[in-house]
């Protein structure tokens, strides 16, 4: 790994004032420092912003639920808070990658690098999120922009996540057996006036499958999408799933989740 | 450079290190304790798991200043006065390792399960074992020693 110097700022006005166009922003760390070991990334300045303690946290109002952007995995998935509020956001974070990845990996680390395969970005589009950050709020559906990408501009640090809390919601994920990455993740979440059904891992970036989401709001049952066709076309293909394999397990996991609901 | 303060396993140290230094590093070259192992380097083998206060972690995707003032221990460190830990006579009992490899991240991480689940099932045992690859026993064996490691504990 290349060397680099390395910060732990108390408050987010310092850490903004130390990030360049050569810094990254260090939470977890389970994605950042496998890629610098790799030489995927190098950087000058890390900063690490796990003291900046308002960052971190989960808040409960009574229409939606606020994980802070250094929250643990853990922290998500035994918070009787958002077992109460949201199960399947608890359920999709205990399931992320193996347990000690859950004590360290945060949720703003996860979706400030929306890797392909991720989990949470699926939740924060099927659940209407709102993610915070130390310069604005950014939908959810036009914070994710691409593979790897996000509307984050230099500098900018999620701050939180806000998730609306819906009245069902259930997430479906076929893992890869050694990364634990989605090779297919289904998010769907039921809302009082519409059915999101988000979809991780079969494309550059994640997304709402319209069609499946369409035929779920005007009626929320299996039978519904039961004959749906999901194209593979645009679809990822690699040594793990070919994009119709892929395009069978959306089909298969988006029911499997309304089943569950 | 960066001054690292750590309290590993119930001992306290202090040294000088590059900023870039990860936890494993920190422990195998800088303490000589080499009992922490890197298996794949690219952290999905769980080879290098310790725990840091108390929670297991790996330490080779883990910076040595990120755990700054924290209480360390490593496979080293879980022995007592000469007599192995429950978890390490369970392993030994049960042959519940071949090579050895990734047993010191086995036994860390599977102690880390007994502090939070009192009588995992074989299905707990293994999907917390997740992030712990062995190539050699098929994990028969392993999941026997959490097993019998959880009646001593």
């Amino acid at each position: 790994m290349k060397s680099f110097n390395y910060h732990a700022p108390k408050d987010v006005k310092d850490a903004s004032k130390l990030a360049s166009s050569s810094s990254a922003f260090l939470a977890g760390g389970m994605t950042t420092i496998p890629s610098m070991k790799l030489g995927l990334a190098s950087y000058k300045d890390v900063i690490d912003i796990k003291n900046i303690k308002k960052l971190s946290g989960i808040k409960v109002s009574g229409k939606t639920v606020t994980v802070g952007a250094t929250t643990k995995h853990v922290e998500v998935a035994e918070s009787k808070d958002v077992k109460k509020a949201i199960p399947a956001l608890a359920k999709l974070a205990g399931n992320i990658g193996d347990a000690q990845v859950r004590n360290r990996g945060t949720i703003g680390g996860s979706i400030s690098n929306n890797d392909p395969s991720a989990c949470y970005p699926s939740a924060c589009m099927a659940l209407n999120a709102v993610i915070h950050t130390n310069k604005r709020k950014i939908e959810a559906e036009k914070f994710f922009t691409g593979m790897f990408e996000t509307a984050l501009k230099s500098g900018e640090l999620v701050e939180a996540v806000e998730f609306e809390i819906p009245e069902k919601a259930d997430y479906q994920k076929h893992p890869n057996p050694a990364s634990r990455y989605a090779i297919i993740g289904v998010f769907v979440a039921k809302h009082k006036k519409d059915v999101n059904v988000a979809v991780t891992g079969a494309k550059s970036c994640v997304y709402i499958d319209k069609d499946l989401s369409k035929k779920l709001s005007s009626n929320f049952s299996l039978s519904a999408i039961e004959g749906a066709e999901v194209k593979s076309s645009g679809m990822n293909s690699d040594m793990h799933a070919s994009a119709e394999y892929r395009a069978n397990l959306v089909s298969l996991y988006a029911k499997k989740a309304v089943e569950a609901c | 450079m960066t001054k690292i303060t750590l309290e590993v396993n119930g001992k306290k140290v202090s040294k000088e290190v590059p900023d870039h230094t990860l936890l494993s590093v920190f422990l195998r070259d800088n303490l000589n304790l080499t009992g922490t192992h890197v298996g794949c380097d690219t952290s999905q083998c769980g080879a290098c798991v310790v725990h840091v206060n108390g929670k297991s972690i790996k330490s080779c995707s883990t910076l040595a200043a990120d755990v700054e003032g924290s209480k360390v221990t490593t496979i080293e460190g879980l022995a007592k006065d000469g007599k192995l830990h429950p978890m390490q006579a369970a392993f030994k009992k049960t042959h519940g390792l071949q090579c050895g490899y990734c047993t010191p991240g086995m036994v860390m991480s599977a102690v880390d399960l007994l502090q939070t689940k009192k009588n995992p099932s074989d299905q707990e045992i293994r999907e917390w074992l997740e992030g712990n690859i062995c190539r050699c026993t098929g994990y028969q064996n392993i999941v026997a020693a959490v097993k019998e490691a959880a009646t001593k504990m």
